[in-house]
């Protein structure tokens, strides 16, 4: 990791204000947090205006939230400049690709994916591509290792990436057609490459009952369908805090 | 109480302690960083490492709860050893981490030989760094005209951190980043706000941020260090001022917890310039219309002159806001023997000291307030007039028990409050009941009434005083256990002067009328710079600076500034408090009390004593508790029933701030560059960032 700091002025915008969509469904965050504590919308909120802003946080952004949870303004700059999935430069128009280099992808050929970033977009992360396009940036574990190596652009993960495949998920998203999220190669989900490797005996196979075959456990078309337990709540709202008077980000 | 047993030895202390405060019970040194009395626990330096028998590694000692001690197996008290050899290891391994990228800046560090990091090092680390690496590089930030960074030195206690937004409710500073390259900072290196920045400097534990004004001036151990009082307010702060040779060089906060606990403000602290600048180091006479250097005996002859012929009824004196008790005394004492009963105290016109102690001090004191359950401000910015005392309200405040209402100027005084209206019809209207806050008052066990400088340095201030007075007897704030009256003053001089009756006698003019036009011929200026006075008076102005009052002097009478005297002075809980000298007046000036015994010598109305020691005797005689130092005379609470009704009738207008300009309220301040520098970052007029 190196020193975050924010863009330079000459490429901050003047401004920033939430979409109606995007304030009401902030408010809603808000909400969902007893009186005192709206400070803890902070993270939701952040990431909702980077969402808004083209994949990065400008200045302006950062004081609009702040201002909106009634937070000095350094607390906010404190989150943002805290959490590395706060960009805080433009990033790519069409991709921002956040390339995984921890071991497992490292070992698995995560040096080739970075070349190609460096010979395609710019030698260096977090800069913008000639037609401002891409940009990308070397990233720690995102959990997909078992098809390493692997990227994350936005909120998609594209896995088991070759030189060559990789080179077409770019392409993609140059062209505007994203290829599917998920493993390039002929797999499913992180099953076995080239089908399964246990549970191959007739037997197991579930030969001459009246199923038959192996089903599998979801097709493709069951993927990545979200589920509601996302925003489900299993305990209890919080109880507002004891009467204390550091109440609205004074403390 | 739960018993512990440190180092061999049971202590009982309570369970609400920290291990750190219970091993310092126990008589235990533990070095710490990040831990601070008066702020949050952060735990994150770890030099206060213990070790708990039973536990599998050493648990930091500020963060821990005595009670959260398990006892032994057979039920023997928890055992903590500070002196082991774990704890040593683990100390000499914490100090190693910090020391990897802290910078070899002790020589050039002005933190240097006060350093907590440099002393620990001495005592806890190990002679050698086995970190052969290049060292981490921060970018040194801007944070304003009195706060000088090095961050490279910072090691991320956080302290500045807690310290901003706990303790001066501007939370400005801040951590960004994370790991390695965490930083300190402001937002976008904006300038600080507090006017208790100063003390930054005071809790960061090394060299990251040190003063900017006193930069590379001095190193501690060349300096002479005196105890002494501040001035620059009533709060009376305890303060050191360290001098070299003549020169004072800074000024420190003492600790005193019933006062300034271990904080000043930085009009206390970064004053020291104005001390050297602007100074009047000899006589001046006007003559033609000009001001000239003149001999003692040649301005005494001139004073003479002039008083000789004239009717002790037209002659009056003036005290300003720096006064020490001993020069108002002298000058009392010359000008009954002149035959004039017309002397004030700048903005004391409201008070009358007949009445009794109580109707003009801060009864409650300032410790008082961390009892207070409910506080009504009126007309008073208490963050500028006492920038100490605000921070004690604030503290109070944070505890959650503290209700506030505010009459007067709406500003931000670092705390919520419930704005009650702009005047005095605003105490009138709450007084009869129209405003909810008055069953917080009532309800309260310890409420206090606050009048401050905006309501009763108007010409119906003292109609004010008494309303506000009607108001707390009303509300059941007097009783035996509590006096809840209190009046904030903004100058060191006044409580001292009213002790002393340093106001009109029978038939004497106050401040007010002594500067109408036509009030008089002679005006003795004891330092009083904030009145104006009318064409055609002759002004004998003794004070310190080349200011507004020595602008308009006949005769100028250079004295002592209170860092070069010793005087007493009483504060606005009317805490009786001794300054002493740390330096010499510059030039031919002479403390004060002795020039007036002088002039009195040549006026033909000698003052019967020769030396301080002297005249102290003789003041101690006609006000005693002035000899007891550092304890307050109470006020009897008669006299605060007293001064209901009187004052005559209030006027509607809203309150006016008593300070425009928090950093230029006394020719001292107004002699500071940079002072000057805050007060112009105050208002905005400078572009913050480049430095
Ligand atoms: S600047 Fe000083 S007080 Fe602030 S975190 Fe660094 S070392 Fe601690
Ligand atoms: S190592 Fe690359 S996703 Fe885990
Ligand atoms: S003093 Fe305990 S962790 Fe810093």
């Amino acid at each position: 990791m190196s020193v975050r700091r924010l863009a330079p002025k000459e490429q901050q915008p003047e401004c920033f204000a939430f979409s109606e969509e995007n304030l009401a469904w902030a408010k809603k965050q808000i909400a969902q947090y007893p009186e005192g504590r709206e400070a803890s919308a902070s993270i939701a909120i952040l990431w909702r205006a980077q969402e808004q802003n083209g994949g990065w946080i400008s200045e302006a952004a950062i004081r609009v939230v702040a201002d909106m949870l009634d937070m000095p303004y350094i607390r906010m700059l404190e989150i943002a400049t805290f959490y590395t999935m706060f960009q805080l430069q433009p990033v790519g128009k069409k991709a921002h690709i956040q390339v995984c280099g921890t071991t497992p992808c490292r070992l698995r050929g995560a040096e080739d994916i970075l070349a190609v970033c460096k010979s395609r977009i710019h030698h260096e992360p977090f800069h913008l591509s000639k037609d401002g396009d891409f940009s990308w940036e070397e990233v720690e574990c995102l959990g997909a290792c078992v098809n390493a190596p692997m990227v994350l652009i936005w909120k998609d993960t594209y896995e088991d990436l070759t030189k060559e495949n990789f080179g077409k998920v770019l392409d993609g998203f140059a062209s505007g057609q994203p290829p599917k999220p998920g493993p390039q190669i002929d797999r499913q989900f992180s099953a076995p490459v080239g089908g399964p490797t246990t549970l191959n005996t007739a037997a197991a196979k579930g030969e001459g009952r009246s199923r038959g075959g192996v089903q599998p456990a979801l097709t493709d078309a069951d993927a990545k369908k979200p589920t509601d337990s996302a925003s489900r709540r299993e305990s209890p709202a919080p109880k507002p805090p004891a009467d204390d008077a550091t109440k609205k980000g004074k403390t | 109480m739960t018993k512990l047993i440190i180092d061999g030895k049971e202590i009982d202390v309570p369970a609400e302690y920290t291990l750190l405060q219970a091993c310092e019970a126990a008589g235990a040194e533990i070095p710490r960083f990040c831990y601070h009395e008066r702020l949050s626990i952060a735990g994150n330096c770890r030099m206060c490492l213990v070790e708990v028998k039973g536990g599998p590694k050493p648990v930091a000692s500020c963060a821990w709860g005595v009670r959260d001690c398990r006892p032994g197996p057979n039920g023997e008290p928890p055992q903590i050893s500070t002196r082991s050899p774990m704890v040593k290891k683990a100390r000499e391994g914490v100090m190693e981490f910090l020391l990897i990228n802290h910078p070899l800046d002790c020589p050039i560090c002005d933190q240097g030989g006060e350093c907590d990091l440099q002393d620990q090092a001495m005592g806890y680390g190990v002679d050698t760094s086995r970190f052969a690496e290049n060292k981490r590089a921060v970018e040194d930030k801007y944070l304003g005209a009195l706060v000088k960074t090095s961050m490279n030195r910072c090691i991320q206690c956080t302290r500045c951190v807690r310290f901003s937004a706990e303790i001066c409710g501007a939370p400005e500073m801040g951590a960004t980043g994370r790991g390695e390259d965490m930083e300190i900072t402001t937002y976008l290196e904006s300038a600080l706000t507090s006017e208790l920045q100063g003390n930054l400097v005071d809790i960061c534990p090394v060299g990251a941020l040190t003063s900017k004004p006193y930069a590379f001036a001095a190193r501690p151990w060349e300096l002479g260090k005196t105890q002494s009082i501040d001035v620059m307010d009533a709060v009376g702060s305890a303060i050191r001022v360290d001098t070299r040779g003549r020169e004072v060089m800074r000024i420190l906060p003492r600790f005193n917890g019933a006062v300034n606990e271990e904080w000043i403000s930085d009009k206390t602290r970064h004053i020291v310039d104005g001390l050297r600048t602007q100074r009047l180091d000899r006589p001046y006479i006007r003559e033609n219309g000009a001001l000239r250097p003149a001999s003692w005996p040649e301005a005494f002859k001139a004073i003479a002159a002039k008083v000789k012929g004239t009717d002790g009824k037209r002659i009056g004196a003036v005290a300003g806001d720096l006064a020490a008790v001993e020069e108002l005394f002298a000058l009392k004492d010359l000008l009954s023997k002149l035959g004039s009963v017309n002397m004030a105290v700048q903005g004391g016109d409201a008070f009358n000291p007949a009445r009794g102690r109580a109707s003009y001090i801060f009864n409650p004191t300032i410790a008082g307030i961390e009892q207070a359950d409910a506080l009504l401000i009126v007309g008073s910015n208490p963050r500028k007039e006492a920038a100490i005392l605000n921070a004690r309200i604030r503290k109070r405040w944070r505890t959650g028990q503290l209700k506030i209402g505010v009459i007067g100027e709406r500003a931000d005084l670092t705390y919520e409050y419930d704005y009650l209206g702009a005047g005095a019809d605003s105490l009138a209207d709450l007084a009869a009941g129209k405003n909810k806050f008055l069953d917080a008052l009532k309800g309260a066990n310890y409420p206090i009434v606050l009048v401050g400088g905006a309501a009763t340095s108007r010409p119906d201030g003292a109609a004010i005083l008494a309303a506000a007075a009607k108001l707390a007897v009303d509300i059941g704030g007097l009783n035996d256990d509590w006096n809840g009256f209190a009046v904030l003053h903004d100058a060191a001089s006044r409580v001292g002067a009213l002790d002393l009756g340093f106001v009109p006698g029978k038939g004497g003019l106050n401040a007010g009328r002594m500067t109408a036009p036509g009030g008089l011929d002679v005006l003795f200026s004891l330092g009083a710079d904030e009145i104006k006075v009318p064409d055609g008076v002759f002004v004998v102005y003794i004070g310190t600076h080349g200011d507004a009052g020595a602008h308009r002097a006949d005769v100028i009478l250079p004295g002592a500034a209170y860092t070069e005297k010793t005087g007493i002075y009483v504060n606005t809980e009317g805490r009786v408090q001794m300054a002493n000298r740390a330096s010499f007046p510059p030039g031919e000036a002479r403390e004060d009390w002795a020039i007036i015994r002088a002039l009195s010598e040549m006026l033909g109305k000698t003052l019967g004593y020769d030396s301080l020691a002297a005249l102290r005797q003789a003041m101690f005689k006609t006000v005693p508790h002035l000899m007891r130092i550092d304890q307050i005379e109470a006020g009897d609470i008669r006299a605060i029933k007293d001064l209901v009704g009187k004052g005559g009738s209030i006027e509607k207008s809203p309150f006016k701030p008593a300070i425009d300009d928090y950093y230029l309220t006394n020719p001292i301040a107004r002699a500071s560059a940079v002072m000057a520098e805050c007060s112009r970052l105050a208002s905005g007029r400078m572009l913050t960032a480049a430095e």
